[in-house]
């Protein structure tokens, strides 16, 4: 039993819930026990860093002195953005004795700087191992052609976040091959999707994820993996505003990597919060034998 | 390997002394020594407490010279070469490199400052850090005070 | 009992301003062994000169100082000075008090005092100075060159041209180098075929000029004058002697494999001449692709040759030869783009180099002269060249700027246009460096008159996109964002160091730079010389450098190389290691510390117990006089003639004197 703290970030608990559940519920069958931090607060994302720099620090921070608090030295986060901040957080202040100083003034407590951050999909791969996962599927993929898409945040600054190649990652892939699905190469990979733009100025949004859906439909992709709620949101919630500029029809599923690899391990298609989507999953469960 | 202790590292206050710091530097012909010459040519201006040397190769410098140097209380020596893998007889600065590494070991054993010894490598090009070394060995070395490792008389020894 | 002459220069003002040079010349006075001091204005002028012979007859001098300047000045000027006074020019020694001294401090009594600790010191080694004589070692005159692009050609034609001997080492089958691959030469548009064959036939048939192709350098020993080299001439399992090259052979062989010539955009045979104009025009067999070396089928070529010049049995052959002086030629490779995942890592089709363009550009290359699409072999319509590939990339790549790019790319950005006028070309570029004759109007040409469409910035990603590769990249100078369906994109890669560089240069006891290029002995005023003697540097090896400097450097050290051949013997300094052996143990520490394998163990019979016993031996000439050797010997049998053990304590007890208590 792999014992972890769990930092859901805030997305995970409003309009990416379909990833919290999809995450707790595979990551229970795959033999870790995620304890969420008590009282964790957001991460910061993209708006602290422009705000203040402490500040972005600190945030991170605090929930990294919680993990400790907890007696755990490794906390899980499935966002990529709060994983992001959280590593680079964690390597500031590593490098940075001052800054460790202010931030622990700022936090009214010490941080001893010795947990390590993880994302799901570094866990399933490096920790449990896709031997392992590959026989525990119960359901594959048959053939399923997918595009995985990891954006922009998990591999880069590769410094930092030190996990899969920055140009051309093959975690995900591999564990769609795993899973019995065909991994697509394509290239928009770690292309972004427009990010928060999504609110101040959508017609950012609809050209790159435009660009991103199109390269998808260009490789034959049936679906698109993603590890990341906004990456999710940007390219499942404005997939009707991008086909309607682009006059151009997509119906292109985005389903988070855990709710696909739920769906191997057979779970309830409601469970997982397949549900949720604004494009339909239907066609795509339809040919691994699902009934949604 | 950092090659000598930097007064910034150490947070050091110059100690008071009677007199200036006398350093015995020995460069290599080839490297160092024009490295210094070129300082000249650019008049970079630097502390005067610095005597040098010259020897064809930094590997000609024997580690007796050094001590001889320091027993006969000279306040701090240092050893200057080219560039490791840039040494115009090929390999000398590498047997340098080795030599007063373990010299440097015998030195901390015994006692002396770590202040007092240091290495460098400044090439012919290099006019301008031959001044800042020479800076900072003269403030570092001049923050260990007087040599008094060897005096005989008590006060010496405090 | 000594009797040293002390002469302390003002050099006008240069050190008088500073130092008190009069002061200085009176302290000398009561130095031990100093009979004579005096100052004067300009010491290395001519009545500055005649001073020091006047006084050192005048007063019997037997040791010189002369306070002044730099030794790697005037050393030599006062060493000859003092050789013409009659005394041994090795009791001459510099004082240097500008450089060291007055031109890098402000306090007059600072400066006036270190100065004067300076000719104490430099007095006191003088003291301990012995007389050293000159030695002359008798010099081949032959040349080595290893490389035979156009460097080593062009230097093996003036040397011959000179009136003297010399070989070409050339790896490759075939002479020519990387200039026998380009299709035309930068900015003049001459056939880079048309302009080197001549050269290469004139080396061919020029009887001082000895080819040994297919054949690498085995070992060097030796030195300056007296260079001992193996040559291994690996087996081509062709008879050169026989073999007329008449082609039969290499019609007939059924093996085709990727040509290396060709960038492996065409193919070959496993008999090969590695291209038409080849010299020698004798093929070689490879080995790895041979039907019948491999499985014992096949030999159609040894049945077809009319000349029977094939033998599969040849072996390599190992040649040694002595030579006075040795050219290093080797030239360069490119930089291996496929660590670049913003480019492909290497793994799209259509994306290639400059070398590859530059033989589909060449007619008698794998494509026929035309521009294709390596994945399809349909023309390639738009073109993407990216320069700076590698190139002044500190992170991933090489920190400097290969220097040819800028025009080879608008080179070849013309001829595409030229090939296919309809075709669209588009070069991405941080600056345009062309700073050669005529290099400024040629890149003009190609913007102006070609309509080369030039975009100052980077490409940040190449995908592949419906079988063309989207080029996503920005120009600066108008702030957009360019996006480019290519057909073909040309990446212009750094000119780096040959993998084996490092190995050559143990081999020949040259330093290279932390780019495994080799170091010349000054960057503005050797830039053909190393800094061992008798070993020259043309081309690329040394730098990125394109035809007319490479031209230029072969000259160059072809001259360097004459210069010293055209001695019967040449001087050497003495400044040499000693073994006494009376106190040398055999314990040979020494024979592995030095760097030119000047040592070595002889076996003797001791003096006093008349018994067998292995002492160190140095041969004088191989010496170069680190004094390595001198450190490392714990008995304290070995000493550096000129930088004696007894002289350097000398200058270290003249500086501690007067410091520390009494003992």
């Amino acid at each position: 039993m792999m014992k972890t703290a769990y930092f859901p970030g805030c997305s995970l608990h409003s309009t990416a819930k379909e990833y919290d559940a999809s995450w707790r519920l595979t990551s229970r069958k795959l033999g870790i026990e995620l304890q969420e931090i008590p009282r964790w607060i957001c991460c910061g994302a993209a708006s602290a860093q422009v705000t203040s720099h402490l500040l972005s620090v600190s945030l991170p921070c605090r929930n990294l002195a919680l993990v400790e608090e907890m007696g755990l030295d490794t906390v899980i986060t499935p966002c990529a953005a709060c994983f992001n901040r959280l590593k680079v957080a964690n390597q500031e202040v590593a490098e940075n004795l001052q800054l460790k100083k202010d931030v622990e003034e700022v936090l009214g407590k010490p941080y001893g700087g010795k947990v390590t951050i993880k994302h799901p999909l570094e866990v399933i791969v490096k920790d449990i191992g896709l031997e392992e996962v590959r026989k525990m599927a119960r359901r594959k993929l048959q053939g399923l052609k997918i595009a995985s898409y990891y954006g922009c945040l998990l591999v880069r600054p590769p410094k930092v976040t030190s996990f899969d190649d920055p140009e051309d990652p093959q975690s995900m892939d591999n564990l769609v091959t795993a899973l019995g699905g065909e991994a697509l190469p394509w290239a928009f990979k770690t292309e972004c999707c427009g990010a928060s733009f999504s609110l101040s100025d959508t017609d950012i949004v609809f050209e790159l994820s435009g660009e991103i859906l199109n390269g998808a439909l260009e490789a034959e992709a049936e679906c698109i993996i993603v590890a990341c709620p906004l990456c999710q949101s940007n390219l499942d919630l404005r997939q009707k505003g991008i086909e309607k500029r682009y006059g151009k029809k997509l119906n292109l599923p985005i389903l988070y990597f855990t709710e696909l690899l739920g769906l191997t391990l057979d779970m309830n298609v409601r469970e997982l919060g397949l549900s949720k989507h604004m494009v339909s999953p239907a066609k795509i469960l339809e040919k691994v034998g699902f009934e949604i | 390997m950092k090659d000598s202790p930097s007064v910034e590292d150490r947070d050091l206050e110059p100690k008071s002394s009677e007199g200036k710091a006398k350093i015995a530097a020995f460069l290599c012909k080839w490297c160092s020594y024009a490295g210094a010459d070129l300082a000249g040519g650019s008049r970079r201006k630097y502390p005067a407490n610095v005597r040098i040397i010259r020897t064809p190769c930094s590997a000609r410098i024997n580690p007796l010279f050094v001590w001889k140097c320091l027993e006969e209380g000279l306040d701090g020596v240092l050893v200057s070469g080219c560039h490791p893998g840039e040494c115009h007889y090929t390999e000398g600065n590498y047997h340098t490199r080795r030599t007063f590494a373990v010299f440097r070991k015998l030195l901390e054993y015994i006692g002396i400052e770590s202040e007092r010894f240091h290495m460098s490598w400044v090439s012919a090009a290099e006019g301008d850090k031959w001044a800042e070394v020479v800076k900072e060995v003269v403030k570092t070395v001049e923050s260990a005070g007087p040599n008094k490792y060897f005096s005989k008389s008590e006060e010496a020894h405090g | 009992m000594a009797r040293i002459g002390v002469f302390v220069c003002h050099c006008g003002t240069n050190i008088a301003a500073t130092v008190d040079v009069k002061k200085v010349a009176q302290a000398a006075k009561s130095f031990p062994g100093v009979r004579f001091t005096t100052d004067y204005r300009y010491m290395c002028s001519d009545p500055g000169q005649d001073l020091v012979r006047r006084m050192t007859k005048e007063h019997s001098l037997t040791g010189i100082v002369v306070a002044s300047c730099s030794p790697s000045l005037h050393e030599k000027t006062f060493r000859k000075c003092t050789k013409d006074a009659g005394l041994n020019p090795y009791f001459c020694e510099m004082a240097n008090i500008r450089e060291q001294c007055s031109w890098v401090h402000d306090d007059r009594e600072e400066a006036t005092s270190k100065a004067i600790d300076i000719v104490r010191l430099t007095a006191a080694k003088v003291r301990k100075n012995k007389p050293l004589q000159t030695a002359f070692i008798p010099v081949e005159k032959r040349v080595l060159i290893i490389g035979g692009g156009i460097s080593g050609i062009q230097a093996a034609i003036d040397i011959a041209f000179a009136g003297f001997k010399t070989v070409i080492v050339e790896r490759e089958p075939s002479i020519g180098g990387r200039m026998a691959m380009f299709d035309k030469t930068f900015p003049t548009l001459d056939c880079a075929a048309c302009i080197l064959t001549p050269k290469m036939v004139e080396v061919s048939q020029n009887d001082r000029i000895k080819l040994y192709t297919y054949s690498e350098v085995e070992t060097v020993s030796g030195y300056v004058g007296n260079f001992e080299v193996k040559i291994r001439r690996k087996a081509r399992l062709i008879n050169e002697d026989k073999c007329n090259g008449c082609g039969t052979c290499w019609q007939r062989c059924p093996v085709r494999v990727p040509s290396e010539f060709d960038m492996n955009l065409g193919k070959r045979k496993a008999i090969y001449v590695p291209f038409p104009q080849a010299v020698p025009n004798v093929p070689v067999i490879d080995r790895e692709h041979c039907v019948y070396l491999s499985k014992k089928k096949c030999g159609i070529c040894k049945k077809a040759c009319p000349f029977e010049a094939i033998d599969y049995e040849q072996e390599d052959e190992i040649i040694e030869e002595k030579f006075g002086t040795i050219i290093v030629a080797t030239g360069f490779t490119m930089f291996d783009h496929s660590i670049y995942g913003e480019y492909g890592y290497g793994k799209y089709k259509n994306v290639t180099t400059g070398l590859h363009f530059e033989r589909m550009l060449n007619s008698a290359g794998p494509t026929g002269g035309k521009v294709i699409r390596p994945s399809d072999g349909k023309e390639a319509q738009k073109v993407v060249f990216i320069q700076c590939v590698g190139s002044r990339d500190e992170a991933r790549g090489v920190p400097y700027c290969s220097r040819l790019c800028c025009m080879y790319t608008a080179k070849q950005a013309l001829l595409l246009k030229e090939h296919n006028p309809g075709a669209e070309a588009y070069v991405f570029y941080i600056d345009i460096r062309a700073a050669g004759k005529n290099y400024e109007e040629f890149v003009e040409r190609v913007q102006d008159e070609y309509g080369v469409t030039y975009l100052r910035g980077r490409v940040s990603k190449i995908f592949e996109r419906n079988g063309r590769l989207r080029v996503k990249g920005c120009d600066t100078l108008s702030g957009a964002q360019i996006e480019i369906d290519a057909d073909l994109v040309v990446l212009a890669t750094a000119l780096i160091a040959r993998p084996d560089a490092p190995g050559l240069a143990h081999m020949l006891h040259i330093p290279y730079d932390q780019n495994h290029l080799f170091t010349e002995a000054h960057p503005k005023l050797a830039p053909v010389e190393t800094v061992t003697t008798g070993v020259f540097l043309t081309g690329a090896c040394q730098s990125p450098k394109d035809v007319p400097d490479t031209v230029a450097t072969a000259s160059a050290a072809s001259v360097k190389a004459c210069g010293l051949l055209s001695h019967d013997k040449l001087p050497i300094e003495p400044q040499i290691a000693r073994v006494n052996v009376d106190i040398c143990s055999g314990c040979l520490a020494c024979k592995d510390v030095c760097p030119f394998g000047a040592i070595e163990k002889e076996e003797i019979v001791d003096r006093i117990t008349q018994e067998k016993r292995w002492v160190a031996k140095i041969t004088p000439s191989l010496c170069n006089g680190c004094g390595a050797c001198n450190t490392t010997c714990r008995p304290g049998a070995i000493d550096l003639d000129g930088f004696t053990e007894e002289q350097i304590f000398a200058e270290v007890d003249s500086l501690v004197a007067g410091k520390g208590d009494e003992k």
